[in-house]
């Protein structure tokens, strides 16, 4: 069981790099504000996998305010760069 | 193989699909070339990989109280996604994302034509 959640951890954290690397390279700003949202995502799951390896629940509630902070940054992000758009 | 166990083997091997799934997800974010391919990797698999992690995580926790905030995360994760892909897919296009020449047909960019042309024969007559 304990190699199922290593395993698993092991990917995430594979797939939170790739979304760094996408970061790092996004050509615009909205790249880098659509991928700090699948970051938050992927935390969210190593939060899940770290809950069942240390068989503590006490981390559940912050996942629920992962999700919910993730969605506000990211649109307002896309809210105020379309701004300029909306002004020219 | 007491039904605990065979809930806690179920609950790992979802949760092991669920992180291949986000993994995918996030490949597909690291290589699509556009921000509205990209778009399509951010939102579908994250939700579905981020559902099977928490179901994996419901079928090893079994108590109600961590099932019902896990519901809460789940509604959350899927009625946001959309949101927020539609949301920065409008900025994206209107920040001049679609210039180049990946889009083979741009629905969008003809309606804006129309628009502004009826703008400028209403402001005519």
């Amino acid at each position: 069981m304990s190699i199922i959640l290593a395993i698993a951890l092991g990917m995430l954290i594979c797939a939170a790099a790739l979304v760094l690397v996408r970061v790092a390279l996004g050509p615009t700003n909205l790249d880098r504000a659509l991928s700090l949202d699948v970051l938050i995502v992927i935390v969210t799951g190593i939060i899940a996998t770290q809950i069942l390896r240390t068989d503590d629940p006490g981390p559940l509630p912050i996942m629920v305010v992962f999700s919910l902070t993730g969605f506000v940054g990211s649109v307002s992000v896309a809210r105020f760069m379309a701004r300029k758009q909306d002004d020219a | 193989m007491s039904w605990q166990e065979i809930c806690d083997l179920a609950g790992g091997i979802s949760l092991l699909l669920g992180s291949t799934i986000a993994l995918v997800g996030a490949i597909g974010l690291a290589r699509l070339p556009d921000i509205f391919g990209r778009m399509h990797a951010a939102t579908k698999p994250q939700t579905l990989g981020l559902l099977l992690i928490l179901v994996g995580l419901a079928l090893n926790v079994r108590t109600w109280a961590s099932v019902a905030t896990l519901f809460i995360v789940v509604g959350a994760q899927a009625l946001t996604a959309p949101v927020t892909a539609h949301m920065l897919g409008r900025a994206s296009y209107r920040t001049g994302a679609s210039e180049d020449d990946l889009l083979h047909h741009d629905e969008l960019g003809e309606d804006y034509r129309r628009m502004t042309e009826q703008q400028a024969t209403g402001d005519e007559a």
